[in-house]
């Protein structure tokens, strides 16, 4: 690994000596201080977002009320995505502690997981270490309970509103957003939802402490992530690396030579070409990402790979709201005539507004970040568009 | 299997199990489709009954997810990843060789009943693609090879 690629093995690393060690020492210390040793590192939401994680938990704890809850997103959907996996696998006793630390913050009794349907094949092991858990919370006299809840193959179950919707025994429609899950989440109590990356953040820093934890990253994107990485590579896996590196590095790392573009946080993320790799940052600072690096060389067509996005956001589109309902058919359809030659080149620029207009009138996620693939690849290969 | 008063059984069983709460509701559908592979008319119209529910918002939530299979499947599900990196990594070439193995296209059942061939959505398993999810078990960086491999050791089961 180069130099500038530091690896890292925060997240990975190993548990501490006695098991829930870090979660003993922290539920002693008072809410406020958890706080400030969260929004002192840094930390910002791993799901993709990037919401400050502090502040979502201090707007919770400040509800009223005592029925609220702490739920961990791990619908991992996001084509280009298996690191939630991988942590879950490895370390489910960090994210479980997380959860608690959370549940003890905000004045939470129950903590749910929501996991992919895909994940099935996870369950029993996951199940058995959610035993340890229980057990252990109730030696420690932690009135905090979890449990898995199942998705069912609905990558929108990813969208928070959506995934309590789908919890809830519903479609997994998403809500009008306010109100926040803060205020109005899971059986429209207030709710803190992270993502599984998150929780470990958290429990790594209430270990370390937020000073050794802010000496990894830059200053818009402290600490380490973990990236999934596919595509055209020799050496594609999951890797913790810290954030805030250019992408040029990146690709003499994990490219295979011949990289054309690079396709970071997934479908709903930005395409970068080769001429941009040098002046990208891979961060909060430049192109965010929840953790998908797709690499494509020059034997890909451009066109092929933004023709299977639209396929993939035309099916997950939960059909609510029209722009994204019919945006998303017509984007591809838009493209196919445009290839065919029944469409002029002029129309693409047509297409790109479209894309636009259903980034500010969607009602969710979905809908607003199709225009991120679709404008950074049809601005950046036209011509692969075309012919 | 598909006796009534069996189906009638498993509804039963789920909803002791789960409870009668609308929260319930995924886990009694996710519950039904573990057992049969998919979930009836009679079945749904069962848990609304169960949960004080109209047999609207059951068929409303059941139709909504990828995985809540409403018309018969058969007893092993293939669902192939299409998306962008399984399918650059040969995605097309392990769809054909389902397709001709099992004598059934895309979306179809055997005749026997036991194999559906279905595509779906990223699995998770990008970095080592093509795979594939048979019931709950993932099966990745597959071959033709491998993929005749393991459906023989399926049509022994
Ligand atoms: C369509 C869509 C899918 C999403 N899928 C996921 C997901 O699979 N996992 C996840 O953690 N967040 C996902 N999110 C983001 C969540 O809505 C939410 O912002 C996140 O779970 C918050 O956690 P964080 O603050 O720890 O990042 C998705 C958002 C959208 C719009
Ligand atoms: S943007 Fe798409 S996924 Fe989101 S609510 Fe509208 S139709 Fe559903
Ligand atoms: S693209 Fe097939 S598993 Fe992700």
């Amino acid at each position: 690994m180069s130099e500038i690629l530091k690896r890292v093995d925060l997240i990975f690393g190993e548990y501490s000596d006695q098991k829930y060690k870090t979660l003993e020492k922290t539920i002693k210390r008072p809410n406020d201080d958890i706080i400030k040793d969260i929004l002192d590192s840094g930390l910002r939401g791993r799901g993709g977002a990037g919401f400050p994680t502090a502040m979502k938990w201090k707007f919770t704890m400040e509800q009223p009320g005592d029925e609220k809850y702490v739920v961990c997103n791990a619908d991992e959907g996001e084509p280009g995505t298996f690191k939630d996996r991988e942590i879950l696998t490895q370390v489910p006793r960090k994210v479980f502690a997380g959860m608690a630390i959370c549940g003890k913050v905000i004045g939470a009794k129950k903590g749910y997981m929501y996991l992919r349907g895909e994940y099935r094949f996870m369950l029993p092991e996951l199940l058995k270490e959610i035993d340890v858990f229980n057990t252990n919370a109730q030696e420690l006299d932690i009135d905090f309970t979890i449990e898995i809840r199942m998705g069912s193959g609905a990558y929108i179950c990813g969208e928070e509103s959506a995934l309590f919707e789908s919890m809830e025994g519903k479609r997994g429609e998403p809500r009008n957003k306010p109100p926040y899950p803060t205020v109005s989440g899971y059986l429209s109590k207030p709710t803190v939802i992270n993502n599984v990356e998150t929780f470990v953040n958290v429990l790594m820093i209430c270990r370390i402490g937020p000073v050794q934890y802010k000496k990894l990253g830059t200053r818009d994107s402290r600490g380490s992530k973990v990236f999934s990485v596919s595509g055209d590579t020799p050496i594609a896996g999951i890797y913790e690396l810290e954030l805030g590196m250019p992408l040029e590095k990146f690709v003499e790392e994990f490219g295979d030579g011949d990289t054309k573009a690079v396709q970071v946080g997934g479908a709903s993320g930005f395409c970068v070409p080769r001429k941009k790799f040098k002046d990208t940052i891979i961060g909060f600072e430049g192109v965010p990402t929840g953790g998908s690096m797709m690499i494509f060389n020059s034997s890909r067509s451009m066109y092929n790979v933004l023709h299977n996005y639209l396929d993939f956001f035309e099916e997950e589109s939960c059909g609510q709201c029209t722009p994204c309902r019919v945006g998303c058919q017509q984007l591809r359809k838009g493209i196919e005539a445009v290839k065919r030659g029944d469409k002029p080149i002029t129309y693409l620029e047509q297409l790109m507004k479209l894309s636009e207009t259903m980034k500010i009138t969607a009602k969710c996620g979905l809908g607003q970040s199709v225009a991120n693939s679709f404008s950074s690849i049809v601005n950046n290969f036209k011509e692969e568009m075309i012919y | 299997m598909a006796a009534n008063n069996n189906n009638n059984n498993l509804i039963n069983e789920l909803v002791e199990k789960y409870g009668r709460d609308r929260t319930s509701l995924m886990p009694i559908l996710q519950g039904v489709v573990e057992q049969n592979n998919f979930i009836s008319d009679l079945n749904m119209t069962e848990i609304a009954k169960e949960l004080d529910l109209s047999a609207a918002q059951v068929f409303g939530t059941a139709t909504f997810y990828s995985f809540l299979d409403t018309i018969p499947r058969g007893r092993f599900v293939i669902r192939v990843c299409k998306t962008i990196t399984c399918d650059m990594h040969g995605k097309k070439m392990i769809i054909q060789t389902l397709e001709n193995l099992l004598k059934i296209k895309v979306g179809e059942t055997t005749q026997d009943k036991k194999f559906t061939l279905l595509e779906t959505n990223c699995l998770g398993w990008c970095h080592k693609g093509p795979s594939l999810l048979i019931n709950n078990d993932v099966y990745s960086e597959l071959t033709a090879e491998k993929v005749h491999e393991l459906i023989a050791e399926y049509m022994h089961k």
